[in-house]
């Protein structure tokens, strides 16, 4: 199982956006791979972009704290799951979702257009 | 002769002195392209009224034809295409309509279809042809709307009612413009914008002059910025409140006020001077 996490610079935090964030981090059977996000510097469209960067890894499970409704609709026209990230690192959400302590992401907000 | 109205700040009072302008000047064509919320026609209240829809355009795609290669999504430098579940999928409001995605595709599956996002109003006011931009709302962008408004050349002297703030709505508005005028508020806010506007200006290379309006008192940030940077300041205009209530109201302020047509017959030869 592939789950997938937008990750800080410090690459132990969980990014606060999805669409820019600087990398994602890649978590699958115990390995954890650290990718750059190639839609962090995007001028417009990070959320697709970056969306389809996760489409193409292709992830089971993508844990972030928030989401576009851009992003949203490439997601969903796929089989992946959205949860909420909870706290501040990658492990601490990877521990959490194994011990089924997460919950789905239901709220995807506008886009922010280009607003940092 | 085009002449661009443009101010940092909202409610600067550039739709005031562009309406103003037109009507001393009398035979003028005055374009509105605050075309999210043009006003001007509230002071013009215009007849023999004809529209005129705008479009843009977006892609689609021919799922007979597509193989699925990307190289549309790959191309799109606004990442307005994703490629999921073996279909492209489009961000209308992502796209700017530039036509790219259908010349890269080696399958010719893309073509392009018309979408309506405003429309063009043009009515008379006396002598006076008045052009209003009108986006429809929840567009993300009034940019192909401006571009169609300024194709519209009617008089020697147009008038053109930019938006505010100093983006590429107004940096559209301002593209055929030989002269512009900058509306300021003497106040820090104000300043701040119109320190942005006028930065705009010099990067396009237009020439250009200050009005500053409703001043009550002296404000010399302003008055020093002017004089170092050489920028004429064209006109004055005193706060007044019977004026600003004649404003609200609808009025035209230059039809019965000789003072003030005075100064806007002022600023329009000096303007003419300067060119």
């Amino acid at each position: 199982m592939k789950i997938l996490l937008p990750l800080d610079d410090n690459k132990q935090d969980v990014c606060i956006t999805f669409g820019r964030s600087p990398y994602f981090l890649l978590y699958e059977d115990g390995k954890e791979t650290v990718l750059e996000n190639p839609a962090s510097e995007a001028e417009g469209g990070a959320g697709p972009k970056a969306a389809q960067f996760v489409v193409d890894q292709q992830a089971d499970i993508l844990i972030t704290f928030r989401c576009g409704q851009n992003a949203a609709e490439v997601l969903k026209a796929t089989n992946i799951k959205i949860y909420k990230a909870e706290g501040k690192t990658y492990q601490e959400n990877i521990n959490a979702l194994q011990k089924n302590e997460l919950s789905k992401l239901t709220h995807f907000h506008a886009g922010y257009h280009g607003v940092k | 002769m085009r002449i661009a109205i443009l101010s940092g700040k909202g409610g600067a009072g550039k739709t005031m002195l562009a309406v103003n302008l037109a009507n001393t000047a009398g035979n003028a064509t005055y374009i509105d392209c605050d075309v999210e919320e043009p006003n001007g026609h509230l002071f013009f209240k215009p007849e023999q009224i004809t529209q005129k829809e705008v479009y843009t355009f977006i892609p689609t795609f021919d799922a007979t034809k597509c193989t699925g290669c990307r190289k549309c999504v790959d191309f799109c430098h606004f990442n307005a295409l994703a490629y999921v579940k073996e279909k492209p999928m489009l961000f209308t409001e992502v796209c700017h309509s530039c036509g790219g995605c259908q010349l890269v595709c080696p399958e010719k599956a893309i073509s392009e279809i018309k979408r309506p996002i405003g429309v063009i109003e043009k009515g008379k006011h006396n002598t006076i042809n008045v052009i209003t931009g009108i986006l429809n709302p929840n567009e993300a962008s009034g940019i192909p709307i401006i571009h169609n408004l300024l194709q519209e050349n009617h008089t020697s002297l147009t008038i053109i009612d930019c938006p505010p703030g100093s983006a590429c709505p107004v940096m559209e508005s301002i593209s055929n413009a030989d002269f512009c005028l900058l509306v300021v508020e003497p106040t820090i806010f104000g300043f701040h914008n119109f320190k942005m506007v006028y930065e705009l200006v010099q990067i396009v290379n237009k020439k250009c002059a200050v009005i500053i309006n409703k001043e009550e008192k002296p404000f010399s940030l302003l008055d020093d910025f002017c004089k170092e940077n050489n920028i004429p300041i064209f006109a004055k205009i005193p706060f007044q409140k019977e004026l600003a209530e004649s404003i609200a109201n609808g009025s035209i302020i230059s039809d019965n006020n000789e003072e003030l047509k005075e100064i806007f017959q002022d600023i329009l030869h000096k303007i003419g001077k300067s060119l």
